[in-house]
């Protein structure tokens, strides 16, 4: 969805010079009851928005991806038992309990995908944005990867083999991006800069590093 | 069911648009509708599978209509009023008319983290061995239940290869509808873009399914 159809991340009613959209009064409304009747704790609503805002998201899975590239028994344990090497780094729990990485390489391409709802790995990467979620996405990833992939600017060697990964059950898919040429010199945090959260979907590749200044 | 929430392989719903730099909530109601989703959860009147199935069960052209976060509040609306814990009369006043008998006390700030980090893990101890193996050749049944399901449409009838087993899972055929959590063998399933998508199909490639027992039989 363009961003001009978004009002900047902010509520109308935020502004003052607009009215609350029906939306924002029907959340409203219903946040106050449940919080009435005894269901639900205010505090607890901030601190689950405060979670997904600003402490889970794709850095998560950057680190993953970087370690695993920096350190080959980590991958080695990574690609056996997902689950149990991404809590090494502290990682795990809702919409995570049971991972499984798969590894991009020059002959094989992962993509995910969830055509029934929008399952996603959150503890790695957050919360999906507006595009997996969507019907484009959802309806095509499985029939037309490639020309999916096209929309995204990724145009994959012929010989390539896509392997999308539809998830229909409550096992959660990361893929692990090709390490960039000409980063041996990296570090572990430099390495995962270069790590977005679309080279973990498989829309995209991890980035080439930028040129050194001269 | 068979509802549009089913997309995989269907055409004619637009061209994927990514925003660049998109923020985790485009608006402070979103995010609100998240939090009150997870906290209400917490409560324990139903369970993920339940969830899923009230957002498919909202009508077809609404579903394709609303936003993301709007289908979660208009199934957080309907799981509230189907448990009870809610009327439709209060959801519309937006004011409590009766205290909820039985309700235990709820999710705390303080307990928000280790809620989160403890999550909802599905597998579960069978004693019941798997019927199928690795390497295995399957097909996926030809089920249309009217209710809960998690085999999509698009590999009903069509044959794959069993690539990996994960253990024993909640049924959610089951546990979507109360009848309990009713564990049985997932399996991940390859399935070839060829017989999934006949001789057109663009390139070579492979779609992957983790697939229940009761979803298989042998190919």
């Amino acid at each position: 969805m363009p961003a001009h159809e978004h009002d900047g991340g902010h509520d109308h009613d935020d502004h003052g010079q607009h009215p609350p959209s029906d939306m924002t009064l029907r959340v409203k409304s219903l946040e106050s009851l449940l919080v009435e009747k005894g269901l639900v704790d205010p505090a607890a609503l901030d601190a689950i928005v405060e979670t997904y805002e600003n402490k889970v998201g794709p850095r998560n899975g950057a680190r993953v991806v970087a370690r695993a590239w920096v350190d080959r028994d980590y991958k080695a344990r990574l690609l056996d038992n997902a689950t149990a090497a991404i809590a090494e780094l502290g990682y795990g729990g809702r919409q995570g309990e049971h991972m499984i990485v798969v590894e991009n390489t020059a002959r094989v391409h992962n993509m995910v995908v969830c055509t029934l709802c929008s399952c996603y790995p959150w503890p790695v990467l957050g919360l999906p944005p507006v595009w997996y979620k969507s019907a484009p996405y959802r309806s095509r990833a499985v029939i037309d990867p490639m020309g999916v992939l096209a929309e995204f600017g990724l145009e994959l060697a012929e010989n390539v083999e896509i392997r999308v990964w539809d998830s229909t059950a409550e096992i959660r898919y990361l893929v692990l991006p090709e390490r960039p040429p000409g980063t041996d010199s990296f570090s572990e945090a430099q390495l995962a800069e270069l790590v977005s959260r679309d080279s973990m979907i498989g829309v995209a590749f991890a980035s080439a590093p930028s040129p050194l200044p001269a | 069911m068979n509802g549009v929430h089913d997309m995989g392989g269907m055409h004619g719903l637009g061209s994927v648009a990514p925003e660049a730099n998109e923020p985790v909530f485009h608006m402070r109601w979103e995010a609100r509708a998240l939090a009150l989703t997870l906290a209400a959860g917490a409560c324990g009147r139903w369970n993920i599978d339940k969830s899923r199935f009230a957002r498919e069960r909202i009508p077809g052209p609404d579903y394709l209509r609303m936003s993301y976060y709007e289908k979660w509040i208009a199934g957080l609306e309907t799981l509230l009023t189907e448990t009870g814990l809610v009327s439709r009369e209060e959801l519309a006043a937006g004011r409590s008319a009766s205290r909820v008998a039985d309700v235990s006390p709820p999710l705390i700030a303080d307990r928000v983290a280790a809620t989160l980090a403890q999550g909802g893990p599905t597998e579960r101890k069978v004693t019941v061995e798997p019927r199928l193996s690795v390497g295995e050749r399957i097909r996926a049944r030809n089920l249309n239940p009217t209710e809960h399901t998690r085999l999509p449409r698009y590999v009903r009838g069509k044959c794959g290869t069993i690539t990996r087993r994960h253990g024993a899972h909640v049924f959610p055929d089951a546990n979507a509808h109360g009848r309990g959590e009713q564990p049985q063998h997932l399996y991940q399933v390859r399935f070839e873009g060829r017989e999934l998508w006949g001789e057109q199909a663009i390139g070579p490639g492979a779609v992957y399914l983790d697939l229940w027992e009761d979803y298989l039989e042998p190919g």
